[in-house]
Order: C-alpha cells, then sequence, then structure tokens
C-alpha cells in the first residue's frame, strides 16, 4: 500500500490533492511574509552594523550572534509556546511568519553589511568629501554598488526561508511539511509515504530550484564581470 | 580660508599629528611635502573631517568646522582630489560630474551637463564623457576626478598625493592640469613627492615631520637654503 509502485497509494494522494495544494499555498505564504520580515531587519541591522556607530554595530552583531547561533526549532518553540502560555496565543501561521523571518533577518543582516563592506572605503570618502550627508553616499553611491554583491547570496537565503518553513511542524503548523505528516499518519489518509512525500519534495523543488538557479547564473555573470 | 588651530590626532597610542598650526589664505597654492607618515595626508584629511581631529579646531572661512555642520561646509567650500582617484565605478563619466552638481547643488541635468563638458575639455578628455572610468588609464582616471572637483565649482581643493598611484609616465598630464588650475584663483592644497611641481607653483611649502610642521617659506627659501637640518637631508635624497 505504502510503495512507491503502488497504484492506490498515488490515488490516495491524487484523491487528497487538496491537502498537499493548501500546504503548499500556506508554504508560500508564510515564506513571503518571512522574507520580507528578514529583508526589513536585513537591510536595518546590515546598515547599522556598517554605520561606524559603536552602539549600532553592537545591537546589530548581538542580535545576529544570538539568532545565528541558537536553532530555528527553539526560537520557533519559544515564540509560540511561551507566548501561548503567557496568553497572547498568536496562531501558528503567525508565529511562522515571525520566528521563520527574525531567523532569516540575522543572515540577511551578514549578507547586507559584507555587501556593503565590500565597497572600497574610498568610495565612502568621495561621497563624503563632495558633500554627501549618509542617506546621498548611501543611496547614490554605496548600495548601487553593493546591491550586485547582495543579491544571488540575498537570493539563496529566500530559498532557506522557503526550506525552513518546514519547522512549522514543530507547533503543529499547516505548512507542506506538516500537512504531509498529517496525511501520511492520518486514520483515514495514513500509509502513503512514498508517494506523498515524493509529491511534497516535488512541490519544494519547484519553487525552490528556478531560484537557486537565478541566484547561480547571477553569481556566474557577476565573477565574470569582474574578471574583466 | 582654512585655518588649523592645535589640531592633535592619534590613532590609539600613535600620534600622527603634533599640535599643528596651519592658514591656508584665499587662492593660495600651499603645497605639503615631508617623508612618508609624516602625517601629510592625515592633515589634509582634517581639512574636510574625513579624519576627526582628537584635539584642536579646524576652521573654512571662519566656520568652525564640526561632524554637524561638516556636510554643509565641504558642500559649500571644499573639493578633494584623492590618490587613489575614488571616482564612481558604477557611473559613466558624465555621470561622476554631473551627480554633486545636480544632487547637492540642485542645478539642472543641462546645466550640470554643461558645466561636466567645460571641464572636461579643460582637463582634455572631452571625448570621455561616455565612458565607465574603469576602462580609463591612471593618468585620464585622475584628471577625470580632478574635472569632478572642478565641476562643484569649491573655492578650495585638496589634492591627497594626487600622482603618487600612477605610472611614471602618466604623472605629467595630470601636474600639467594641474599647472593650468593653479593659474586660476582657487585655493589649492597639495600634499605630493613632486618637487618640480612644488617648486613651480607652491606659493608657499610647508615641510612635515613625525606629525609636526618644521619648516615653511616660500620655494625659493626652500630648495636654496632650508634652514633645519632634517629638510636638507630630505631634499638631498628627493632631488637627483
Amino acid at each position: 500500500m505504502s510503495g512507491i509502485f503502488s497504484g492506490g497509494a498515488w490515488a490516495k494522494v491524487w484523491l487528497y490533492r487538496d491537502t498537499f495544494i493548501k500546504g503548499f499555498l500556506n508554504t508560500i505564504l508564510v515564506s513571503a511574509a518571512a522574507v520580507l520580515l528578514s529583508l526589513a531587519i536585513g537591510i536595518i541591522l546590515g546598515l547599522m552594523a556598517t554605520s561606524g556607530k559603536k552602539l549600532f554595530k553592537g545591537i546589530s552583531r548581538v542580535y545576529v550572534e544570538i539568532i545565528q547561533n541558537t536553532p530555528l526549532l527553539l526560537q520557533i518553540c519559544f515564540l509560540y509556546y511561551a507566548m501561548a502560555f503567557s496568553g497572547h496565543s498568536m496562531g501558528i501561521i503567525p508565529a511562522g511568519m515571525i520566528s521563520v523571518g527574525i531567523y532569516h533577518g540575522a543572515y540577511m543582516a551578514e549578507v547586507v553589511r559584507a555587501g556593503i563592506s565590500s565597497i572600497p572605503k574610498g568610495q565612502a570618502e568621495a561621497a563624503a568629501a563632495s558633500g554627501f550627508g549618509y542617506l546621498g553616499k548611501m543611496f547614490y553611491i554605496i548600495l548601487p554598488q553593493s546591491i550586485k554583491i547582495i543579491l544571488p547570496p540575498m537570493v539563496n537565503q529566500v530559498v532557506n526561508v522557503i526550506k525552513n518553513t518546514s519547522c512549522l511542524y514543530i507547533i503543529g503548523g499547516a505548512d507542506l511539511i506538516s500537512l504531509t505528516y498529517s496525511f501520511v499518519t492520518g486514520a483515514n489518509t495514513g500509509g502513503a509515504y512514498a508517494p506523498a512525500y515524493l509529491i511534497s519534495g516535488l512541490l519544494f523543488f519547484i519553487i525552490c530550484f528556478p531560484l537557486s538557479k537565478v541566484a547561480g547564473i547571477w553569481e556566474a555573470r557577476l565573477k565574470l564581470r569582474d574578471r574583466r | 580660508m582654512i585655518k588649523l588651530e592645535q589640531v592633535n590626532k592619534y590613532y590609539g597610542e600613535l600620534h600622527v599629528l603634533k599640535d599643528v598650526n596651519l592658514e591656508v589664505k584665499e587662492g593660495e597654492k600651499l603645497v605639503i611635502i615631508g617623508p612618508s607618515g609624516s602625517g601629510k595626508s592625515t592633515t589634509v584629511r582634517c581639512m574636510n573631517f574625513l579624519e576627526e581631529p582628537t584635539s584642536g579646531n579646524v576652521y573654512i572661512n571662519g566656520e568652525k568646522l564640526t561632524n554637524r555642520n561638516k556636510t554643509k561646509l565641504i558642500r559649500d567650500n571644499l573639493s578633494m582630489v584623492f590618490q587613489q582617484f575614488n571616482l564612481y565605478p558604477h557611473m559613466s563619466v558624465l555621470k561622476n560630474l554631473t551627480l554633486a552638481p545636480m544632487k547637492l547643488q540642485h542645478k539642472t541635468k543641462k546645466e550640470a551637463e554643461k558645466l561636466a563638458y567645460h571641464y572636461l575639455e579643460v582637463v582634455g578628455l572631452s571625448d570621455k564623457a561616455h565612458v565607465y572610468p574603469t576602462t580609463l588609464s591612471g593618468g585620464q582616471q585622475q584628471r577625470i576626478a580632478i574635472a569632478r572637483a572642478l565641476c562643484a565649482q569649491s573655492r578650495i581643493i585638496l589634492f591627497d598625493e594626487p600622482t603618487s598611484a600612477l605610472d611614471p609616465e602618466t604623472i605629467q598630464e595630470v601636474l600639467d592640469v594641474m599647472i593650468k588650475l593653479a593659474k586660476e584663483n582657487i585655493t589649492m592644497v597639495v600634499v605630493t613627492h613632486e618637487m618640480g611641481f612644488a617648486r613651480q607653483v607652491a606659493d608657499r611649502i610647508v615641510f612635515m615631520a613625525d606629525g609636526q610642521i618644521i619648516e615653511e617659506g616660500t620655494p625659493e627659501h626652500f630648495f636654496e637654503n632650508p634652514e633645519n637640518e632634517r629638510v636638507k637631508q630630505f631634499l638631498g635624497k628627493i632631488i637627483r
């Protein structure tokens, strides 16, 4: 019944296709919100890290170190259960969006920081010596140059966000992985392990593969141009 | 025009500027020379707060330069030419020249481009308006950087070793442009190792060693009969 060549198992997955579609849409929804949040956090903290102001640098550093050096699963559990038990239940989907967003915000911050730091110091000095303030310097001179360096690893982070929505499983999420698991262990639907996980994996692959490809091509082009 | 008053600069324990007092008058061509590590560049970089003095004051046009007013004071009075050119590689030459006039002085595109073409002609690179800086030779890039500084129409231009990063054969083309500029009523402060240029252009030469100004005077005084032993030593080595 569970075998990969079992026609019955495939038929069952097809019959319950709505479950997979729902999980897929939830995963996309959580990913989209988490990406936006992580971008906002990443840009703000990345700018803080390169601001040259000790306090800002410190705040950014502490955030990045704490978030990068504790597991995402723990952060999700902490946010969801700690809030729930203190009477501020926020729902699984919002908890997922926020925790995955916060987690990847730390990685985005590093991507932004590295991109900005890679621009030679002379560029900022030329801008300052022309009378540009911080915003003008960033907007006209530093960011247009660093964006090409930032984008490829940023797209890779987006792929990681999508895959890491699977951690919602720990709080009983409604994402693709969680719904797949409920499906294969369900009293009425159980058993079709191989087809279910294949389909689930395929759905992840369909969104993640093109994104990684885009990032890869971008990176290759960048290297090619630098060689010239 | 520019006044440094008791300026000290420390990098950690390192005392790189020691009580530097220096005044630059309007229209003056001041050349700062001295051995490497003597604080020449730091002195010039204190004039537009690329380096903030650890103590002491900097005045531009009588106004005390602070972190709060530096953007405005620099915008209105100062431009700079760097050793490494520091052109913006993501913009064409023309964009490099028109960016500050358009964004900071709010000139129209037409006005800014007219200005840009004028100064491109001054530096002899009118045909390079639409290329990207990295396709140019070092000497050409530095001439573009000078044109960019001129486009701001500042009354003061600081030059921080403008020919030190250049191939020997392109040094002269940059110096020629600077000699041409020296005929205008622009205040120029130039850190350089080019003694011929210093002799030809300077109204006054300042010699620095170990973070201090140890001798200053006209080029004649400087090259004919310097008083300080350290200066004699330096000139003996550098003039071939």
